[in-house]
């Protein structure tokens, strides 16, 4: 009988060669831009670290890198904050709410919509004079004066945080959810009848058990959020105003790029990114885990 | 998974001291309808939050530039026509939502057919390398999109394909979280003996593929779709690269550049543009939302 493994390498060839071509050659030719002064045109020439040494010194790319965190950071916190609130009522034993679907499914809906129709949404609604989001607060006698939202760096790093929050927090919730039904009953029935009350249920039971769902959220969260770039693009006028507040890592990648055509100090921010990326994701990873494995010694 | 001792670690030292203490008193029946009525009366809130800007952008479609300008009520306006004329004199919606539609649909379907085939070597072949070739592609995995993105624009620039919906659907065929999805369900899914039972009836390697594996993978097919779709239809910074031609937009591109053309000094009509790339989503969501939520649901679940 002739040797049927083989077949192995023509199932998947195709992903490889489709793989090599337009993922790998990319990321390795990206790295290679990172080190020369490529400017779209002519030829390349290698002048070894000083895109990296420049990305370091550069207060653009730092204070990009602190309005990302900024702006991901206040969303999170929002986002997970009110995603527990939420999976705490669905989830009591107690009160027994009903319309979770119907709940879920309207929270989640935002993050179904494109992100450049929600920022151009969002764009016009917040407007200062016209927009009718000021408009309906002074109606309802909530302001006095129009906010102007987009104009402060402080009010626009916000008001891209609630956005996020506001297409996100629907999707963590679902995700919690999730996990909260995975929770067995009975320890719920037990702290029940052991007298446990509501916050302490939820602190003792459910957030130690969610613990690997929110890892899970946070990462991913983590990861999208420090490529965050459609709405801050599109919600002013591109290159990060109001005085550089939406200013985030990915845009000044792509403005450096695509309008400035620095490709191989865009190259290099790629890559600064990258580094960015997984330092972070390990510090989560070790900051939830870590401690775990230091209570498992103590006891 | 957390496991019972674990649980058990993190509750019983506060806990141990409490339990003989604390005896519960029922609570008045009243009171507890009363504070659930307060909790609906918040979640509907919340809800109207999350719909608002949906509305007004319903609402402000259907009004004049002036209207706007002047105000904001929840009464629909008279100049919805108007608005659609202004819109499509400068900018053909239509036209980005057929290009959108056009590559997701190819991408949504190379990814699941290569996928599956991918997944399906992976999974039932021993073939020396095997193990390698798959962590590496785990680790690619890890790499975010924009990391190559400058040499993905050099590579397209070189191929030729610029310009062109190319470079947008063709590396779908390599998907590796949903190639790593897919294994993952099939080795519990499949058994080998039904590959061989189909072997030794002759069929060929391909047509057990077709025969036998992609029907069983395909629950699991369509729940990587759902995400595949919506991720190419959103997908933004890829399109906005390599296309130049604004009658090759997708949507999202098309929705930039609404902004900078004439369009934008009607408010009106704005409003309607954004409204009609929005509103297919909701009808859509309407119908499929309890799928999507599931596999958000599944999908989490796995990791």
């Amino acid at each position: 009988m002739k040797n049927l493994n083989n077949y192995g390498y023509a199932f998947i060839a195709p992903f490889w060669i489709i793989f090599l071509i337009f993922n790998i050659y990319p990321v390795a030719l990206t790295f290679y831009y990172s080190f020369t002064n490529y400017s779209g045109s002519g030829t390349a020439e290698v002048v070894g670290l000083a895109n990296y040494q420049r990305l370091i010194a550069d207060s653009y790319f730092v204070e990009a890198f602190f309005n990302t965190w900024k702006i991901w950071g206040v969303n999170f916190a929002l986002q997970i904050v009110i995603a527990l609130i939420l999976a705490a009522i669905f989830s009591d034993m107690r009160v027994k709410m009903k319309g979770l679907s119907f709940f879920r499914s309207i929270f989640y809906l935002p993050n179904l919509i494109t992100v450049s129709s929600v920022a151009l949404l969002f764009g016009i609604l917040l407007d200062w004079q016209h927009g009718s989001l000021n408009m309906v607060l002074m109606n309802i006698g909530l302001i006095s004066e129009p906010i102007n939202w987009l104009n402060e760096p402080a009010s626009a790093q916000l008001s891209v945080s609630l956005i996020l929050t506001w297409m996100w927090f629907g999707h963590s919730f679902i995700v919690v959810m999730a996990g909260v039904s995975g929770i067995s009953t009975d320890f719920y029935e037990a702290a029940l009848i052991d007298g446990a009350n509501r916050w302490q249920t939820f602190t003792k039971i459910t957030l130690p058990l969610l613990k690997p769902i929110l890892l899970y959220i946070m990462i991913t969260s983590l990861i999208g959020g420090l490529q965050l770039f459609d709405l801050p693009m599109l919600l002013t006028d591109g290159i990060g105003s109001p005085d550089g507040s939406l200013n985030t890592m990915v845009l000044y990648l792509y403005n450096q790029a695509f309008k400035y055509n620095n490709y191989g100090y865009a190259a290099a921010v790629a890559y600064g990114l990258f580094i960015i990326t997984i330092i972070f994701s390990a510090i989560v990873f070790k900051s939830m885990y870590g401690n775990e494995r230091k209570q498992a010694r103590r006891v | 998974m957390m496991d019972r001792t674990e649980i058990e670690n993190n509750v019983t030292p506060e806990q141990l001291s409490k339990r003989t203490l604390v005896t519960q008193e029922p609570k008045p029946k009243k009171r507890r309808s009363i504070i659930k009525g307060v909790i609906y009366a918040l979640l509907i809130l919340t809800a109207i939050i999350c719909f608002i800007p949906f509305l007004m952008m319903l609402v402000n479609a259907t009004r004049s530039n002036d209207a706007i300008l002047t105000g904001f009520t929840l009464i629909p306006g008279t100049a919805l026509l108007e608005n659609y004329r202004t819109m499509m004199e400068y900018v053909n919606i239509w036209n980005g939502f057929k290009n959108s539609l056009i590559i997701s649909v190819l991408v949504t379907l190379l990814t699941g057919y290569f996928s599956a085939l991918t997944a399906y070597g992976f999974a039932f072949y021993n073939f020396k390398g095997k193990n390698f070739l798959f962590v590496f592609m785990l680790v690619m995995m890890m790499v975010p999109g924009q990391l190559g993105l400058i040499g993905f624009y050099e590579l397209c620039k070189n191929l030729g394909i610029l310009d062109t919906f190319i470079p947008l659907i063709i590396p779908a065929i390599a998907s590796p979280f949903v190639v790593f999805f897919l294994r993952q369900y099939i080795q519990t899914t499949l058994h080998p003996s039904l590959i061989e039972a189909a072997r030794i009836d002759g069929a060929s390697e391909l047509r057990i593929f077709h025969t036998v594996a992609i029907p069983i993978m395909m629950p699991a097919v369509a729940t990587m779709s759902i995400f595949t779709f919506i991720g190419s239809w959103n997908n933004y910074i890829v399109p906005l690269v390599v296309l130049f031609s604004p009658e090759k937009y997708t949507l999202p591109v098309l929705m930039g550049f609404l902004k900078g053309s004439q369009v934008a000094q009607n408010l009106g009509s704005m409003y309607l543009g954004i409204a009609i790339s929005v509103v297919p989503i909701m009808i859509a969501f309407l119908f499929l939302s309890k799928y999507i939520v599931n596999s958000i649901s599944a999908g989490a679940v796995k990791e």
